[in-house]
């Protein structure tokens, strides 16, 4: 079969938590050995290296002082260059895979399939996985021809991280192939999201509030039972969206990570990228309309109510005790 | 500035539960209502508000059959210049690569500075703008939260990454970019401004007018093909609470205290 490899996504000399993902969802695909590729520069990449190689068999380093930052399309024409050209590599589905997947796909001439949240297997050229749509209210499975290669990218947190460490493996230099890594896009800086007022990430007990609540008027209920509960609000994407609550109250991927013990989710349906935010495993209580969200997946205890009229009558009650 | 942006007409989340059909090949469609991809909406109102200050031309272009048409032309009463419809029973059946080769295709035929995508559409694979930037050489930024016109050679974008946190890059043009909800703000568009565009002509191109052969787009083309539509096997899930409204709310309360949820 056609060699496999999982890139390496790390920061500050430390391989992310999808890199040993990457390693248990290539097992799935029946491969006996697959190779990592940490691209980089420097001691913060050696170290990645070093970590690796106790995880997989091979680690291709790529040196390049133009890689210090991990900018997709300067990573995509390294990758382009080093890589067979009818491999099947690994991606995580974070800010960084879905910036260089689908480009790195068609100069691979590659098949791409993004996003798969499990594996079913491979057989002969054709790998069968899972996927979700509509904001996970409904799963596929998907073919795909890997004749030619494909570039794949994995939900973060779907696989089982493969913790065994026991790959005694090799650090193969491969910088000198990289080749000509000029590109059109230029890293600049990161900006650090803004600080507000109420910091959720230390907050005990959240009251978060999703697309249910419908209107910016209606908010005053969420606030009113969090005072009540003597809680802090919190909210998922569409409302920050929306502009109808600061960016530093979202719980999410593209948010914050909160760690509550009791996490009141109202009329929130419980996209991935919004339950990805919330660690610690929490209480969680969901409370929504729609018997089918996939937030009544993830909770403890759920509720099949219209927040609008439920919030308000669950107030009166803790004020009342 | 000469700006594309790519649309699709998808089911509306936010207004239709989604189910599978009882055939497991497709979802029900039968009641769905359709509107433009909230991702797009977002990227044509970026494209209008770059247009209101340095100038140019907003086209409108999507993929897909007669029905498209009511999504350009609301596109086009938000106050998109053009619309252009891809059309053709060959392109049924596309995989992203698919898709993003007829766009290419639509690209050629025009001459634009800027091309925006959503980041995503329904089937959340995030791949048509990253495509169809590889295949045209053009620099791709994905996730983008913020748009700046440095000159008419260059953009400072914003894209959206992990914890809030958002990373600036520079650009050149001509560029593509896959832009972010909460980009900005949406105007709404009442139904006078879609009478007002009710009659223009929009015009429709299919494989032949772009110069594609069978073979690379549609079904026949694709590498990745939809099998099914299935509702997983679920876990245990949340214990559901029964009963009345106040049962319901006592039961709760007690769960609150018992967990630290009240203090």
């Amino acid at each position: 079969m056609a060699q496999v490899f999982a890139y390496i996504t790390h920061k500050g000399g430390a391989a992310d938590d999808s890199a040993l993902e990457l390693a248990a969802a290539a097992k799935k695909l029946g491969a006996d050995a697959v190779t990592a590729v940490v691209t980089g520069t420097g001691g913060e990449l050696d170290a990645v290296c070093k970590d690796m190689a106790a995880s997989y068999k091979e680690v291709w380093k790529i040196d390049n002082a133009a890689m210090a930052y991990p900018n997709a399309e300067v990573v995509r024409k390294a990758l382009v260059n080093v890589l067979p050209g009818d491999c099947l590599l690994l991606l995580p589905h974070d800010t960084f895979g879905i910036d260089l997947g689908p480009g790195l796909s068609i100069k691979m001439n590659s098949a791409y399939v993004s996003d798969v949240v499990a594996i079913d297997g491979l057989e002969g050229a054709t790998l069968k996985v899972v996927r979700q749509e509509f904001g996970g209210a409904a799963s596929t499975h998907m073919t795909v021809d890997t004749g030619a290669g494909a570039v794949v990218t994995l939900r973060p947190g779907s696989f089982a991280a493969d913790e065994s460490k026991s790959a005694g493996g090799q650090v193969v230099d491969k910088s000198g192939d990289a080749g000509d890594l000029t590109a059109k896009r230029k890293y600049l800086e990161t900006v650090a999201a803004e600080v507000g007022d109420v910091d959720i990430t230390k907050s005990d007990v959240l009251v978060s509030v999703g697309r249910g609540i419908e209107d910016q008027d209606n908010l005053q209920i969420v606030f009113d039972l969090a005072e009540a509960m003597k809680a802090d609000v919190s909210c998922s994407r569409p409302i920050v969206d929306a502009k109808w609550l600061e960016k530093s109250r979202q719980v999410g991927t593209s948010g914050l990570t909160v760690k509550p013990k009791v996490y009141m989710a109202m009329g929130i349906s419980g996209a991935f990228q919004h339950v990805g935010g919330i660690k610690g495993n929490p209480f969680i209580i969901a409370i929504n309309k729609n018997p089918k969200a996939p937030i009544f997946q993830v909770a403890d205890v759920g509720i099949e109510a219209n927040i609008l009229e439920f919030i308000p009558e669950l107030t009166e009650k803790i004020k009342s005790l | 500035m000469e700006i594309l942006v790519c649309v699709k007409r998808v089911p509306d989340t936010a207004e239709n539960e989604i189910s599978v059909s009882s055939a497991g090949n497709d979802i029900e469609r039968g009641d769905l209502v359709y509107s433009v991809n909230e991702w797009d909406n977002y990227a044509v109102e970026e494209a209008i508000q770059i247009v209101d200050r340095v100038g140019g031309n907003v086209t409108v272009v999507a993929v897909g059959d007669d029905e498209s048409e009511e999504i350009l032309r609301r596109e086009m009463a938000m106050g998109a210049n053009d619309g252009l419809l891809l059309k053709d029973g060959a392109f049924d059946g596309s995989d992203g690569k698919g898709t993003a080769s007829i766009l290419k295709a639509a690209v050629g035929k025009g001459k634009y500075d800027l091309i925006l995508t959503g980041a995503q559409a329904e089937a959340g694979a995030a791949q048509v703008g990253g495509m169809l930037a590889a295949m045209l050489d053009y620099p791709y930024a994905s996730l983008v939260n913020k748009v700046e016109v440095i000159d008419d050679k260059k953009l400072k974008v914003g894209r959206e990454i992990e914890g809030g946190n958002q990373e600036i890059n520079e650009i050149e043009l001509p560029c593509v970019l896959s832009i972010q909800t909460g980009i900005n703000e949406p105007r709404y568009v009442g139904i006078r401004g879609i009478r007002k565009v009710a009659s223009v002509e929009i015009p429709v191109m299919g494989a032949s007018d772009l110069g594609l052969g069978a073979d690379s787009v549609g079904a026949a083309g694709a590498k990745v093909k939809r099998v099914d539509y299935f509702v997983p096997e679920m876990g245990a899930g949340a214990e559901m609470l029964e009963g009345s409204t106040e049962e319901i709310i006592d039961k709760l309360v007690e769960l609150l205290k018992a967990k630290g949820g009240l203090k």
